[in-house]
């Protein structure tokens, strides 16, 4: 991985996060979670992490999130700090007393963006995600499926400049899943963000990354650094093709 | 005076008799006045025991009409809005701050406890005695007594706050006004609500419990009075005014839940 141009979005540098669990008086002696891992992401890139359970995926993204602060390590952006990031957690999580739109418009009103303007992005983005007429909508009446394509919505709404989704299908049935890689594909071409997303699917990665970096168990370190070559737009059929399973297969070996 | 009270008091959303919500508590209330007059005719008591509803019907005619009434009700009134205001303005503070740091609750929880054990009846002579047996003493009493179930609907309110709902917030780089703004208020706002809808009723209580231990107006001097002159009559009269004043004041919290927890609603 020693593409030169252009400079990197984001770059890990020896990251570790431990927590202070069960009593343990300083992080060092805590609960080890990740790391250290060193990789940088891209402009415009699709980067799946995959890992098994308990690899620390979702604490990686949980730290270049700034959810949490890194023990060890640090983070860097490209513009130096944080920028605007889009997040899409496992669960939808969207405000139940808001409406879809209210709940799109959310991140435009921290960023005080006039109510006006807020409202005409959210129509857009509501269109984007294909959820015309349930602008009023509230989440209780949603399926799941919906409701995360309103949490996507909803991380696209300030124009992010990431775009960190933890696990976004994996509360969805199978068919749901599989129509909502086609969709998130689509929106990312349509939008070229750059894109880090933790899953536990080999497809899910094969079928939405360029590259994907797989974390060893716990801590997570950076066992494998894939890209995947595959062909855009990708469909249902290249799944079945040589290079896929050949694909498939490299990450299989690299989990266990 | 509504079914739909009893039913909002247990949560449970019934559409199949809002049809009739008024027709029949009043067939009720007619039912109860009914049995009133039967009791008064049969056993022939005498008016200072038990009035008949003639009688206090009259009686309310009267104090209505002289200005009475309407004179001590507003008092009760306003001791009573007075007090709910200060009991929630504060028990909303100091729920933040017990919500916000275990520290801090580990601090003064063991007194507010402890408060609750003391009847508020018990302390009631002793404020009048402090600060005089004009309205500060009775706001003061209605703010002490609709505190703690306030207090402790708002800190349950916002600890009930989603973990999960934060962190987008801070992923969203949201400050703290705004984390405030636009997800603890609407977020407790269900259970807070309920913690007002007790303390609603309870402001009544207190500012009568500090009119009765002294007072030179308000609802509870207007009972003093009538006990005092076997005027029983006037102390029924009284009495219902107070129900009415509470009733309204959980219509108005109620009013205000439709409104603001219309999301809830099936």
């Amino acid at each position: 991985m020693t593409r030169k141009t252009p400079p990197p979005v984001v770059s890990v540098h020896h990251l570790s996060v431990l927590f202070a669990d069960g009593g343990a008086s300083s992080p060092e002696e805590g609960f080890h979670a990740l790391g250290p891992v060193t990789f940088s992401v891209y402009p415009r890139e699709f980067v799946c992490v995959l890992g098994p359970s308990g690899s620390g995926k979702s604490t990686l993204l949980r730290a270049l999130a700034g959810l949490l602060s890194p023990t060890k390590g640090e983070i860097s952006f490209a513009g130096g700090e944080r920028p605007r990031i889009g997040f899409v957690f496992q669960q939808a999580n969207l405000m139940p007393w808001r409406s879809v739109l209210a709940n799109i418009t959310l991140p435009l009103e921290i960023e005080n963006v006039p109510a006006g303007a807020a409202r005409l992005r959210a129509l857009e983005l509501v269109e984007l995600v294909g959820l015309q007429g349930f602008e009023n909508s509230l989440p209780r009446d949603l399926s799941g499926g919906m409701a995360q394509r309103v949490a996507l919505a909803r991380a696209l709404a300030h124009d992010p400049e990431i775009l960190l989704l933890d696990e976004p299908f994996g509360s969805l049935d199978a068919l749901t899943r599989e129509r909502m890689w086609s969709e998130l594909s689509r929106i990312w071409q349509a939008r070229q963000k750059t894109v880090i997303m933790v899953t536990h699917s080999i497809s899910e990665a094969l079928f939405l990354a360029d590259r994907v970096l797989v974390l060893t168990a716990r801590p997570g370190r950076v066992k494998l650094d894939l890209t995947v070559d595959l062909p855009r737009p990708r469909e249902e059929e290249m799944r079945y093709t040589l290079h896929f399973g050949r694909l498939a297969r490299r990450l299989k070996e690299a989990i266990e | 005076m509504n079914l739909n009270l009893v039913r909002h008091f247990e949560g449970i959303p019934n559409p199949k008799t809002t049809k009739l919500p008024f027709l029949l508590p009043l067939l009720l209330a007619a039912l109860f006045v009914a049995g009133w007059e039967l009791t008064v005719r049969l056993t022939d008591l005498p008016a200072f025991i038990l009035p008949s509803p003639a009688l206090v019907a009259a009686r309310f005619l009267r104090a209505l009409a002289d200005g009475t009434l309407l004179y001590h009700a507003a008092v009760t009134f306003v001791q009573v809005v007075s007090g709910l205001f200060a009991g929630v303005l504060s028990a909303l503070l100091l729920g933040y701050a017990i919500a916000k740091s275990r520290l801090f609750e580990r601090l003064v929880s063991p007194f507010l406890v402890a408060s609750q054990a003391i009847p508020i009846v018990a302390i009631a002579p002793l404020l009048v005695i402090w600060f005089g047996p004009g309205m500060f003493s009775k706001v003061l009493i209605g703010a002490l007594i609709v505190f703690f179930p306030v207090l402790v609907n708002t800190v349950v309110g916002l600890r009930a706050v989603p973990r999960s709902l934060y962190e987008l917030m801070r992923s969203l780089r949201a400050s703290r006004w705004q984390i405030l703004r636009l997800l603890e208020i609407p977020a407790a706002m269900p259970v807070f609500l309920g913690g007002l809808r007790i303390g609603a009723t309870l402001s009544v209580i207190g500012s009568v419990v500090g009119e009765l231990v002294g007072a030179d107006r308000g609802l509870g001097f207007l009972i003093n009075v009538g006990r005092g002159q076997y005027d029983t009559a006037l102390v029924f009269v009284a009495v219902f005014t107070l129900i009415a004043l509470a009733l309204a004041l959980y219509g108005v919290v109620l009013l205000l839940e439709s409104r603001l927890l219309a999301w809830q609603r099936q």
